[in-house]
Order: structure tokens, then C-alpha cells, then sequence
């Protein structure tokens, strides 16, 4: 028996007096695809920021794979096999769409601080970066400066970047947020493509997006998890509804899950 | 597979591409330092172009910092001074030394022990300063140039008070023949340095570190979930930028054969700062660019008047505000111009923001020319062309103003029409 991807055991976080994130415990299992919604300012991206090592926890435990992250540096739980996006788009602006990806390469593949090395004959990097260009649909944009793309293709990179390092843990915050219709179907395909074979979590807003590509979904309120399980759980769930989906709920009935 | 190399091949730029944008300028560059001395120059030019050859390294050097990087320095002469000083020591050492290491050891060396000092001094400097970026970065900076000043100024064995220490580049063996003794000597060796400094800090671009500083200029926030420590990088940089600005410093060492303290002061420090950020520091060959204007100028511009401090300071303010691409901004931007289909068009343009520049430059030439002769009260005046302007005279303050109030007039008509289109 595996140990679960990722595992989060009465996480704590309050800034000065203000309890954002008030016992938080939640296993994901490996290769599960699993959501957290939650109204605003319920926690969710603090949640995200103390898994992923950017806050650091007030109380609590994170451990990826049975081994603990929490207290570590950022840098430490992305090379241990974690990654995430941003709910803004957080690129590097003044380099071209491939460096960035090419940057988020280079560490998986070894290349760590290296300055002995050409970066143009590392062919297995190239080929790696020119492989996820691809796969995210930006390879005819790969040569422009990232800050020039459109909104929605900064978000791709976005997650570009993200599963460039081929992390096994994945986490997007809100990555469809601000997008049209077709740019966010586009983007749950690319979320689909990208996260086969690995552990997903992920933050979104838009329902449709949630219930179409969650296994299973975690509400989060006030900084507690009132509620786990499959969308069809959740739908059903007398609290949820009245805690968070409440008008948003006869959306949801409609919508095929 | 197949589709996979193909796509990479077609990404990078093709074989082409990569001579004509990173080899050929390289060859032309190695080129131009060969020719320079056959065509004869004065022994004031050589030292001139000694001097550029340093300040290329140097500026590159700090570039390495501020304009890969993202981290202002106020203090980056301290590595070149203390690479300099190190590598006079070495000489006195040398000349001192009767066989061993020291007795065998060429003069032509010093770069590589100013390089080795650099990097030490930036590993120790930059341990704790690494730490912080953005502004407390500079402000340490800051507070580490005064610092080593002050040092320097106390410790006299070290650094010789306020005379400095003094060598003799004549010491020691001679090294492909070159004594070093007479300045053609050491323009060859200047120019060998230059050359490897700026191949070397133009493949450090190329390198995963490189570009890896990059990145964390742009973000360090992102670069932490990519796997790298943003403090890492941000320091093994610094270490290189302080090993190529002590490489620089050993140069100097061997061209001017003395070091004194006020190498280490804010003084030269904010003098590379303003060359590279005039020379333009988001191109790689800016800071030579600009290496190469305000060398140039520094010795030059003081032969034709006293307010050229003052000419160079609104020279920068004016980079820093209009032209923030600095030099090569103008050159790679004339050079993409015309060559585009809309260059007649831009050519227009061009030509009338050059006049509104200089009819602008004519009114500050002029009051700054009048102003200093009338305050230094000895009753000077300023003749151009053999025409007197007094600063109580109506005409001064015509060819002053009108010029002034029509070359901002042409600049501010250029720059609207720019924003209609």
C-alpha cells in the first residue's frame, strides 16, 4: 500500500490574530484528481501556499509521500516532486515563452546551477521543452516574449512551466480564472493531458470545470473542510448547500457531472 | 521521436542564425582589437584604449549584475579594487622574488589571480548580501563600498594609505616575448584579456546558471517552484560579476602599475553604473558600448570644458528617463529600422528628434558655458566661433532660450505624433 500523494494533518495557519486555515486534514491518494471550492476568502489559495512551502504552517503536518514537507523551503518541496501554478499569471516576463519552459526543464534534468555547460547543446533539454511546447499547443509562440502573449496563452505557460519539472504532485490555482468559454475548454483538456498519470489538485471557481474533472472534491469554509467526497456527495450534501452552493446549487444539479 | 527533433530544430535557431548572432560579432570584435594598432595611434590613445579595454570587463562585469541579475550595486568597484591591489602586490612579490613562484611567474598572468580575488572577495561579500535583493541589496552595496574604503584607508601596510601601493609591470619573465615595458606591449595584453573577458561573460549567458539569473530577475518568486534558490543563484552570480570585475582590476594593476584606495570608493563604482546603464544594460553589448563613450569622454570631454561632469550627468539623467535602452538601444533600434518597409517613414522621424536633440543641446550648452564662466567671477567670457556672450547680454539669452524652448518643442511634436499613430 502506497502512502497517499499528499496528506495534510490538522494544518493550522493564523496570521496575528486572524485564523485563516483552522485544522485542515485531507489525504489524496496517488493518481486522484481532487478539487477544493470554497466561497472566497475561505483559505484556499493560503491552503495552496502552505503546501507548497511559500507560508509556513503555524501548526500542523504536510507530508508528500509519506515524507514530511512542511517547514521546508519551496525550492526543497518542488525538487521532492511537487509543483504548482498561480492563480495570477507568475512568469518570467522578459524571457521568451521557450526559455521559460526550458527553465522549468533544467532542474529535473540535472543541470541544477551549472555554468560549464552550453544550455543550447543540452539536446535532451531541448527536445524535453520543445516536447511541452507541444503538448500545451504554444510551440508557434515560442520564440515571443512571454510578457507579449495573450492573457489566456499566459496561463497555459503558466501551467507549462509548472509540469515542466515533471513533478508527480500537481497543483493549479484557479487556472481558468478570467477565461471565455472556449479558452476554459481548451484549458481543462490541456488540465486532463497534463495531469495523467500524477496526483492533481487544484482550486477553481467555475463549477463545470470542478464536478467535469474532479475524482473527488473538498469544500473549504472559514478555513475548515466541512465536506469530502465525490461530486455526487457533495452535490447532495445538506451543508454544502447551505454553506456554500446555496443559489449556485440548482446550477450544479443541471450540470452533468 | 522523429516529430520530437524535428520540433527542437526548428524551435532553436538555425546554424545560420546562431554564426551571424553569436559567433561573427565575436570574430569582428577580435578583429577590430588586431587592426587597432596599425593604424599608428598616439601614445595618449593607447592609454585611452587601455583604459576601455578595463572598463569593457568591468562594465560587463557589473552587468552581470544589474542587468541579468536585477541586482543594483553601488559598490562594484570594491572587487575590482581588491583584485587590483592583490595583483600590484603580486608584482612587488615578483619583482622581489629570486626564482620559485613567484621569480617564474609571468606579468601577463595578473587577470587570472584578479579574477581568483574577485571571486573570493564577492563569496565572502556576497554571503551576507546575497541574502536580500531588490533595495536592501543596493543599500548593503552601498555600505560595503564606504566600508572597504574606510578599511583601505586605515590599513596603510595593505593598501598605502593615500598614496596607494605602486609595481613594476617590467618584472619577472617575459611572456610571448612581451616585456610589457612599452604601452604597444600592453595593449596587446589588454586586448587579449578584453577578448577572453567578453567571450567568457558572453558564454556565461549561455549556461543554465545564466540563464537561470535570468529568470530570477524576472521572478524570484516563480523561480523557487522550479526548483532553484533564488539566494543561490543570486549569489554564485555575484561571485562570477566580482571575478570578472577583480580580472579587470588586475588589467588596470598592469596598466597603471599603482592602486589606491579610492579604487574601492563609491567614486569609480558609480562611474560603472552610469557607463553600463547608458551603454544599455538590457543588451548584452551594451555596457561595451557604453564602456567605450564614457571612457572616451571621461578623458576627453575635460580638455574642452570644465562642466563636463555636468554634461555627463544630464547625459545620464536623459538616458535614464527617455532612452532607458541606453546606446544600443539607438543602434539595435536604427539597425532594425532600415531595415524595415516602414523605414522612410521612421527615417522622418529620426531626423527630426536628432534636430529637436540638437537645438536642445545648443540651449544647455550654452547656459551651462555662460553660467560657470560668470559665477567663477573672473570675468571670463564664452566666445564660440569668435562671438562674445557675455551673461548680461540680450543675445546670450536669445541663443540660449530659443534654441531650448524649440528643440522641446520638435521632441514633444515628434512624441505626440508617435502616440496618435
Amino acid at each position: 500500500m502506497h502512502p497517499p500523494a499528499l496528506k495534510l494533518v490538522n494544518v493550522h495557519k493564523s496570521f496575528g490574530p486572524a485564523k485563516i486555515i483552522q485544522g485542515v486534514n485531507l489525504e489524496i491518494a496517488r493518481g486522484e484528481r481532487h478539487a477544493i471550492i470554497g466561497p472566497n476568502g475561505a483559505g484556499k489559495s493560503t491552503l495552496f501556499n502552505l503546501v507548497s512551502g511559500l507560508y509556513s504552517l503555524s501548526d500542523g503536518e504536510v507530508q508528500l509521500n509519506g515524507a514530511v514537507i512542511s517547514g521546508k523551503k519551496p525550492f526543497q518541496i518542488n525538487r521532492m516532486g511537487l509543483s504548482r501554478s498561480f492563480q495570477v499569471s507568475n512568469i518570467f516576463a522578459n524571457m521568451t515563452v521557450r526559455e521559460n519552459v526550458r527553465c522549468g526543464v533544467l532542474y529535473s534534468m540535472g543541470y541544477g546551477y551549472s555554468f560549464w555547460r552550453n544550455i543550447g547543446n543540452l539536446k535532451e533539454v531541448q527536445e524535453k521543452t520543445a516536447h511541452i511546447l507541444e503538448d500545451v499547443g504554444l510551440l508557434d509562440k515560442a520564440n515571443l516574449p512571454a510578457s507579449l502573449l495573450p492573457y489566456a496563452d499566459q496561463r497555459t505557460l503558466e501551467i507549462a512551466i509548472t509540469i515542466a519539472g515533471g513533478a508527480e504532485v500537481i497543483m493549479l490555482d484557479e487556472p481558468t480564472a478570467g477565461m471565455s468559454h472556449s479558452e476554459t475548454d481548451r484549458a481543462v483538456e490541456l488540465i486532463e493531458k497534463a495531469a495523467k498519470g500524477k496526483t492533481l489538485l487544484i482550486v477553481e471557481h467555475d463549477m463545470g470545470v470542478v464536478f467535469g474533472l474532479a475524482d473527488r472534491i473538498s469544500v473549504l469554509v472559514y478555513g475548515e473542510i466541512i465536506a469530502t467526497g465525490a461530486p455526487s456527495e457533495i452535490r447532495g450534501d445538506p451543508r454544502v448547500r447551505e454553506a456554500y452552493l446555496g443559489e449556485e446549487a440548482d446550477h450544479i444539479e443541471g450540470e452533468p457531472a | 521521436m522523429t516529430d520530437m527533433t524535428t520540433n527542437s530544430a526548428a524551435l532553436a535557431p538555425s546554424s545560420g542564425e546562431k554564426f551571424r548572432e553569436r559567433v561573427l560579432p565575436f570574430i569582428l570584435f577580435g578583429l577590430v582589437l588586431i587592426v587597432i594598432p596599425f593604424f599608428g595611434p598616439s601614445r595618449t590613445t593607447m592609454t585611452l584604449l587601455n583604459h576601455i579595454g578595463i572598463n569593457i570587463v568591468f562594465a560587463l562585469s557589473f552587468n552581470m549584475l544589474l542587468g541579468r541579475a536585477g541586482l543594483l550595486t553601488f559598490g562594484h568597484a570594491v572587487y575590482l579594487g581588491l583584485g587590483g591591489y592583490f595583483c600590484v602586490h603580486i608584482l612587488n612579490w615578483i619583482d622581489a622574488a629570486d626564482g620559485g613562484f613567484w621569480g617564474n611567474l609571468p606579468v601577463f598572468s595578473m587577470p587570472v589571480f584578479g579574477f581568483a580575488m574577485g571571486a573570493l572577495a564577492g563569496a565572502v561579500i556576497g554571503w551576507p548580501s546575497c541574502r536580500r535583493a531588490g533595495t536592501a541589496f543596493a543599500m548593503i552595496s552601498l555600505g560595503v563600498a564606504e566600508l572597504m574604503a574606510a578599511f583601505a584607508y586605515m590599513f596603510d601596510s595593505l593598501f598605502g594609505g593615500e598614496m596607494g601601493i605602486s609595481g613594476d609591470r617590467m618584472a619577472g619573465p617575459e611572456f610571448l616575448g612581451l616585456s610589457l615595458g612599452p604601452l604597444e606591449e600592453v595593449y596587446w595584453f589588454i586586448a587579449f584579456w578584453t577578448f577572453l573577458g567578453v567571450v567568457a561573460m558572453y558564454m556565461f549567458t549561455r549556461t543554465p546558471l545564466g540563464k537561470l539569473s535570468e529568470a530570477t530577475r524576472d521572478n524570484p518568486e516563480r523561480v523557487q517552484f522550479i526548483g532553484y534558490n533564488p539566494t543561490r543563484v543570486r549569489y554564485l552570480v555575484f561571485i562570477f560579476a566580482g571575478a570578472f570585475a577583480g580580472m579587470a582590476g588586475g588589467m588596470s594593476a598592469v596598466q597603471d602599475e599603482i592602486f589606491t584606495p579610492e579604487s574601492l570608493s563609491l567614486l569609480p563604482s558609480g562611474a560603472i553604473l552610469i557607463a553600463a546603464y547608458v551603454g544599455g544594460i538590457r543588451y548584452f553589448s551594451g555596457p561595451i558600448m557604453g564602456a567605450i563613450v564614457m571612457t572616451y569622454m571621461g578623458s576627453n570631454l575635460s580638455d574642452y570644458t570644465a562642466g563636463w561632469l555636468l554634461y555627463l550627468g544630464i547625459m545620464f539623467i536623459c538616458v535614464v528617463m527617455f532612452l532607458p535602452d541606453g546606446i544600443a538601444g539607438i543602434v539595435f533600434g536604427f539597425w532594425r529600422g532600415i531595415r524595415s518597409p516602414d523605414r522612410g517613414h521612421l527615417m522622418g522621424k529620426w531626423a527630426q528628434q536628432l534636430a529637436g536633440v540638437f537645438l536642445l543641446a545648443i540651449g544647455i550648452i550654452v547656459f551651462v558655458e555662460v553660467a560657470f564662466r560668470w559665477s567663477e567671477g573672473y570675468g571670463e567670457v564664452w566666445e564660440p566661433f569668435g562671438i562674445a556672450l557675455p551673461h548680461d547680454a540680450i543675445l546670450t539669452w536669445i541663443i540660449g532660450i530659443i534654441p531650448f524652448v524649440a528643440g522641446v518643442a520638435v521632441l514633444r511634436h515628434v512624441t505626440r505624433k508617435q502616440e496618435e499613430v
